[in-house]
């Protein structure tokens, strides 16, 4: 994987796909999951009409499971290259690093249960809808792994903005980065509060 | 004043490169205005630890002894820095002393610096001007760009960085901060720059800048307040540049 300086391009790549398409995929999941907080009709509409798209599966395959997939992969392989020190350099950036790490390997966990609870399920005959998610956050332990989950996923997604813009030189001055850094804590909180609510109105 | 006042140390030791490092403690009379250097001067005139046994003096790596050399680099209560700018007043007892683990340890508080000569060899870290002929003078440089690029010229190779960086490490082959931003000063140099694009595919290389990972404890930690992470913010810009103009072509190789 490290090999014949392919290095930069994968780290580049990494980086790239989380945002685009993996991180706006995320976004606009959320979004038409709060669908729910309109009552069950309204989510099974719109849930429904994501199912239903032309080309679905090329749609699927290109923009979430590929991309995801290499983000994951090589995402563990970073993870566990470092050698976190928050023990003894407690700076806020350094906490960050380390929240990213883990918040990344807690979504592989939960995506990877999600897409085998809701989407594996859909291909063996059963029907996503409201009551399918009823039932799944019917076990109070399932709620809160849906909430950690949830909630690792948009960190991971809003941390990970702000070093996609360091990563791609977009922000490079000490300002922009603390400019950015309150935006993406922006994301994070616009994007935790549609998620929860999403949640909480399945139960 | 009749109470004997004393400064304890707890000090990793190793007697030599590959064997196992242990605790050793030592107990000297306080005196005021103390270094950490100075302390280990005068264990070294009496090596006798804690326990009253005789030992070994420690050995520690040392020159200018004014915070410009780097070679005095430790962790000192498990922060990196050059112990002789640690004053013991102002340092939290027992004062632990250890090498900088990232480095290979030569002895005791030793360690070999030489990959980050090796990184500075390798980014080309000068300003090429030899030739076969006087190649006259080079293109001017404005004052205050001088003064901007000096800060970045502060770097004394000290490892300090290195050592507080989580992605260098032993399982990883990234070349860490200080070199990087050294590419930073001589991208910026006028006749520097004319071998701009060399240094970034250089450091756009396996180990080279896309493994920082932005804990940014390098910038936190560089006793010398170098903006390491603005170099690397930098760097990022530069090479997503140059990354496109070496897959697309470009009339602005070094320009």
């Amino acid at each position: 994987m490290v090999a014949d300086n392919r290095e930069f391009f994968y780290r580049r790549l990494h980086s790239l796909l989380g945002v685009i398409p993996v991180g706006l995929f995320m976004t606009q999941h959320l979004v038409v999951n709060h669908f729910a907080t309109k009552g069950e009709e309204a989510f099974n509409q719109a849930a429904g009409f994501m199912a239903s798209l032309p080309f679905v599966l090329v749609l699927e395959t290109f923009i979430i499971f590929l991309p995801l997939l290499f983000h994951a992969i090589y995402g563990l392989y970073i993870a566990f290259t470092a050698k976190n020190n928050a023990g003894r350099f407690g700076f806020f950036r350094n906490w960050m690093f380390i929240l990213q790490r883990w918040t990344g390997v807690i979504t592989l966990v939960f995506v990877a249960w999600h897409v085998w609870e809701t989407r594996v399920q859909a291909a063996l005959g059963a029907e996503v809808n409201f009551q399918m998610m009823e039932n799944i956050l019917d076990n109070p332990f399932m709620v809160a792994f849906y909430i950690v989950g949830v909630l690792a996923a948009i960190f991971h997604f809003a941390n990970g903005l702000w070093s996609f813009c360091v990563s791609w030189g977009i922000a490079v001055s000490p300002r922009s980065q603390q400019i950015v850094t309150y935006a993406t804590l922006f994301v994070f909180v616009a994007l935790s509060v549609i998620g929860m609510r999403s949640i909480f109105a399945f139960l | 004043m009749s109470e004997q006042k004393t400064i304890s140390f707890i000090i990793t030791r190793q007697d030599a490169v590959d064997s196992a490092p242990y605790d050793e403690e030592f107990e000297i009379e306080y005196r005021p205005n103390m270094n950490v250097i100075s302390a280990l001067m005068e264990i070294r005139r009496n090596p006798v630890n804690k326990k009253g046994e005789k030992t070994t003096p420690i050995n520690w790596d040392m020159n200018c002894l004014e915070e410009v050399c780097g070679a005095c680099s430790m962790n000192i209560n498990g922060k990196p820095r050059q112990s002789c700018t640690a004053l013991v007043d102002k340092l939290e007892q027992p004062i632990r002393l250890a090498p900088m683990n990232t480095f290979p340890v030569v002895r005791d508080l030793q360690v070999d610096r030489s990959r980050m000569f090796d990184s500075l060899k390798r980014v080309k870290a000068w300003v090429p001007i030899d030739g076969t002929y006087d190649l006259g003078p080079g293109p001017r440089m404005p004052e205050r760009k001088r003064q901007w690029a000096y800060e970045l010229s502060k770097c004394m190779t000290c490892g300090v960085c290195l050592e507080a960086c989580p992605n260098v490490n032993s399982k990883s082959n990234f070349i860490g901060p200080q070199s990087l931003s050294q590419v930073r000063l001589f991208n910026a140099h006028p006749t520097g720059a004319m071998n701009r694009d060399e240094r970034l595919e250089t450091i756009m290389g396996d180990g080279g800048l896309a493994n920082c990972g932005n804990s940014q404890n390098c910038v936190q930690s560089c006793p010398k307040g170098i903006p390491l992470t603005t170099s690397i913010a930098a760097l990022n810009r530069d090479t997503t540049i140059q990354s496109f103009r070496s897959f697309f072509g470009s009339d602005h190789a070094v320009d």
